[in-house]
């Protein structure tokens, strides 16, 4: 185990990768963070949010007059104000359109309807209920599946043109020959599944504090973003204010999960108020506005068939999605990938075919789709991919493990293009897997479930076998509104050899001030408490799109590796000159130059770094200091992986499911902090069984809410988790700088289908093939039952 | 009420929750606001040394008492064995539930100064973690048990 082993970082600590303690725990240990809601400014007022109470309803009238004259109110902000300002709508990160405040009429319950600016945060919740807003109430669309009937209530008449509720299609992979395959498979089966609309839950929600220079005019806004940098430049074109006059910063972050990275509407009515009042503006909004407006995730119907010789070698994929998108189409990916990275749905087997086609939909339901650590939606396609080779094993009466291991990739097929055409960098899946196997005791597993089985009693063993593709992206088919995807770093070593990284991305958690620097450390040999690590704001940071998609250690982590091998080119013609030299004639080995065969001859960095400062005559090549720069434009995604064995126990009076053992095998590449992987891996656990089990958000007919606070909407705590058993392979990636891949959203990728299929392989003497997330009691229960229930809509 | 040590005295509305006491009023932001429902303990502070949920008692109802949050959770410039073992296992990753631990931890160790792997788990049963998945939070607390002094 490597916790507990972590050297202080502002002691000698490892020159590089190894387990490290963080550099940002001690301010946090002291309560001494600075997240958005600690951000007090000197005149600040307070934002609240009116929300709708409807699914769906006409917006008759507004009248805000009785707020208006409560004493500590200094502004309501109603769909008007806006639209005096051309800023009643915006864009999304899907190039739809979103209400900031709605004029015409409300589209989900907890929509944006007005913004009252008060003194405090109570009157300003008091001043909400003076708002007097007559609705007329709509039929609204609550199941997907229903979205597209002929009279289905029309939700987007605002988009000229729009005749009903399709968002989207799109498609990949061979339709033709896939259908070929089946026509001709020894052996078919299908599914239907959903993965259920569930919320990435941040423990710190959404807020933002906006203030005004009143001399510069310079705007400045604290806010919970993943994406600074990205933010800013979409400010800048919704409030039609020059880009150098916003600044924004992310200070600390209580998690994202992808839930920080759309721009929200009581964001763009925070910087109205500050705007329009003068002074400097807080919201914060409470946990069931989080809930309920933010963005969801996931909200996949799927149907799943796959096609495999009778004595199990897999052939094909098909598979048809309904995609929900809510209210309005928010998800945020890459513009190319409508359906995110869905298409790598292949999975982790050599498949002669493939083929899928995903519709998109637009409900009576809060916008988003893409968060919640889903990789792009590798979340839900490894879910898709696992359960169906978990139901071919079923139908094929083989090993599940048995029936991966046949058909995994081998490491001879690396770099491997799948069928619908994503190049995987590497991986040594049968090995991986075989580790996970082994640290499970697999076989024992098995017999012991055969000698409770014969007791009665419900044990599951599941599997998952997963395959990620993170790091987006290559920037000439990867962009987010027109913004290609590659990151800036910028690396300055100071005349006395410590050294500052400014890097595009931030954290929320991950830990790059530790991470960030050991790359550097790595890289330079100085140690790592001599690196100070500069992210989370525009004005002190390169451009960059922003941590979310397991793409921090992919993208920014190579651009910081990067400046770091250029500062140290420049070092080398410095100590050339300082040794009297060719440049040529010097070996790098960590932290110093040294002529080749007289190794006593050399230069550290510190002295290389002052010497650079200094009045030496430097020579061509090199202008002084020791700075650099990269922008780093990624070739390919990084595909990380990972073999996951999970054993529950069910109890077959209540449905009850308790999960015994988790086993978690994670091959990301080279690991730069093994300690923060491990952490990493470990929240992501806890969030797979989370959403097997327990995770929902739902409506009712009438398009409530049913997960609008944490009563509602269950997370797991530590007496639902157990001891997670980690275990690793290495297979560095071959185009990454350090060899090193992303893992931040692995094991939220991988764990849910291992829950799943040892939930349903403990279920099998009652002949389940299968249930919907989330395994409740009642749903296990109902399982048993033989009548599975549809999760998503409870009430029908 | 007496505040980590210090009395501190307000006029404060009926209504103010202590969560909003000790962070508004007193400027003490490490304890943190987080549900609103008293399931996630972000807001946990301890209150004649028994965890509360700040979020779901008013400042009035902990008048005259004695409360103690992050800030006073260290002794004599040095960090309590709790913060030092979340720092030596990685018990936190944003740092946003981490005071709210702590404080309970601290609790758990003053009545059981060696507790079980089970004990630890349900003692903070009534907060939620979005990052460790608990597995080193758990570990940090069996750490601090087995340094009752700090390293």
């Amino acid at each position: 185990m490597t916790a507990a082993g972590g050297t202080e970082p502002d002691g000698s600590g490892p020159l590089g990768f190894g387990p490290m303690r963080r550099k940002e725990d001690i301010r946090f240990v002291r309560g001494l963070g600075t997240y958005v809601d600690d951000i007090r400014r000197p005149g600040m007022l307070h934002g609240a949010v009116l929300r709708s109470p409807h699914a769906h309803a006409r917006i008759v009238s507004v009248d805000a007059s009785a707020a208006l004259a409560h004493p500590k109110v200094r502004a309501v902000i109603t769909g008007e104000t806006l639209r005096e300002r051309g800023l009643a709508w915006m864009p999304t990160l899907s190039a739809d359109v979103q209400a900031v405040l709605a004029t015409d009429k409300v589209r989900f319950q907890g929509q944006e309807v007005a913004f009252v600016v008060a003194d405090d945060r109570y009157a300003a919740r008091d001043a909400l209920e003076l708002i007097d807003v007559e609705y007329e109430p709509l039929p609204a669309v609550m199941d997907a599946r229903r979205a597209l009937d002929d009279g289905a209530p029309l939700i987007r008449d605002d988009r000229e043109g729009q005749a009903g509720n399709h968002v989207f299609d799109w498609e990949t992979g061979d339709a033709a020959r896939t259908d070929e395959v089946f026509a001709r498979a020894e052996v078919t089966v299908a599914q239907d599944m959903l993965y259920p609309r569930v919320h990435p839950a941040p423990l710190e929600t959404c807020g933002m504090v906006a203030e005004v220079d009143e001399v510069t005019g310079k705007l400045t806004i604290w806010s919970t973003t993943q994406a600074p940098h990205a933010h800013r430049t979409l400010l800048a074109m919704v409030l039609g204010m020059p880009e150098h006059k916003i600044r924004v910063v992310s200070p600390d972050i209580g998690g994202g999960f992808g839930n920080k990275v759309p721009i929200y509407p009581a964001y763009i009515a925070t910087i109205v108020a500050a705007l329009v009042t003068g002074r400097p503006v807080k919201w914060m909004e409470d946990r069931s506005e989080n809930l309920m407006s933010t963005t969801f995730a996931r909200d996949y119907h799927m149907r799943g068939e796959i096609a495999a010789t009778r004595d199990g070698r897999i052939l094909a994929l098909r598979v048809g999605v309904l995609a929900d998108h809510g209210a309005f189409n928010g998800s945020a990916q890459p513009a190319r990938y409508p359906a995110g990275f869905f298409g790598v749905f292949t999975g982790s087997y050599d498949l002669a075919a493939a083929h899928c086609r995903v519709t998109g939909v637009y409900t009576n339901k809060a916008p988003g789709g893409v968060a919640y650590a889903c990789s792009f939606r590798i979340t839900e396609a490894v879910y898709l991919v696992e359960r169906m080779v978990d139901l071919l094993a079923l139908e094929l009466d083989q090993d599940p493990a048995g029936l991966r291991m046949r058909n995994l990739l081998r490491p001879s097929q690396f770099p491997y293009r799948c069928a619908t055409g994503w190049e995987y960098d590497s991986g040594d899946y049968p090995r991986t897997l075989q580790v996970a196997l082994d640290r499970a005791g697999y076989p024992e597993l098995r017999r012991e479930q055969a000698a409770r089985r014969q007791r009665g009693e419900l044990m599951g063993i599941g599997i998952s076998f997963f395959t990620e593709a993170v790091g987006a992206g290559p920037r000439t088919h990867m962009d987010i509104l027109g913004l290609g995807m590659a990151d800036g770093a910028e690396l300055r070593v100071h005349p006395t050899g410590s050294a500052v990284l400014r890097i595009a991305v931030q954290t929320q958690g991950q830990g790059h001030e530790t991470t960030f620097a050991q790359i550097v450390a790595e890289e330079l040999g100085i140690p790592p408490g001599d690196v100070e690590v500069v992210h989370g704001d525009t004005d002190q940071t390169p451009f960059g799109l922003g941590t979310y998609g397991s793409r921090s250690t992919p993208v920014s982590g190579a651009a910081a590796a990067v400046a770091a091998r250029r500062v140290r080119d420049r070092a080398r013609i410095v100590a050339s000159a300082m040794l009297e030299v060719s440049p040529d004639d010097l070996e790098w080995e960590k932290g110093r130059w040294f002529v080749r065969g007289d190794p006593d001859q050399s230069r550290t960095i510190k002295e290389i770094a002052l010497a650079a400062h200094s009045s030496l005559d430097l020579p061509e090549g090199v202008e002084g200091h020791l700075d650099a720069s990269c922008v780093y434009n990624p070739p390919n995604l990084t595909y990380p992986c990972g073999a996951y064995i999970c054993v529950v126990d069910v109890d077959p009076g209540t449905g009850k499911v308790s999960v015994r053992r988790f086993v978690a095998v994670d091959d990301c590449g080279v690991r730069i902090n093994p300690m923060i992987v491990e952490g990493q891996v470990h929240g992501g656990l806890a969030d797979g069984v989370g959403m097997a089990l327990m995770e929902l958000i739902a409506f009712d007919a009438d398009g409530n809410c049913l997960g609008g606070s944490f009563m509602d909407y269950l997370l797991p705590t530590a007496v639902e988790c157990p001891s997670w058993e980690l275990g690793e392979t290495v297979t560095p990636s071959p185009h990454h700088p350090i060899g090193a891949k992303g893992v931040g959203e692995s094991a939220t990728v991988g764990s849910p289908p291992a829950v799943v299929n040892a939930v349903m392989d403990a279920l099998r003497p009652f002949g389940v093939r299968h249930a919907d997330m989330p395994l409740t009691p009642a749903q296990v229960w109902r399982a048993i039952q033989g009548r599975p229930l549809r999760t998503d809509l409870p009430c029908h | 009420m007496t505040v980590n040590g210090t009395t501190r005295t307000r006029d404060v509305e009926p209504r103010l929750l202590l969560i909003h006491f000790i962070r508004d009023e007193l400027g003490l932001t490490g304890s943190h606001w987080g549900c609103d429902t008293s399931n996630c303990g972000a807001c946990v502070v301890l209150l004649d040394g028994t965890p509360v949920k700040s979020c779901t008692l008013l400042a009035a109802m902990a008048g005259g008492r004695t409360v103690q949050t992050v800030e006073g959770l260290g002794r004599d410039g040095r960090l309590d064995p709790v913060q030092q073992g979340f720092i030596a296992c990685h018990g936190l990753q944003c740092g946003f539930c981490t005071p709210g631990m702590m404080m309970t931890a601290r609790w758990l160790l003053d009545r059981r100064p060696d507790p079980s792997e089970e004990e630890i788990r349900e003692a903070i049963s009534g907060q939620i973690c979005r990052c460790t998945g608990y597995e080193n939070i758990v570990r940090a607390i069996r750490w601090a048990a087995g340094h009752p002094e700090g390293a």
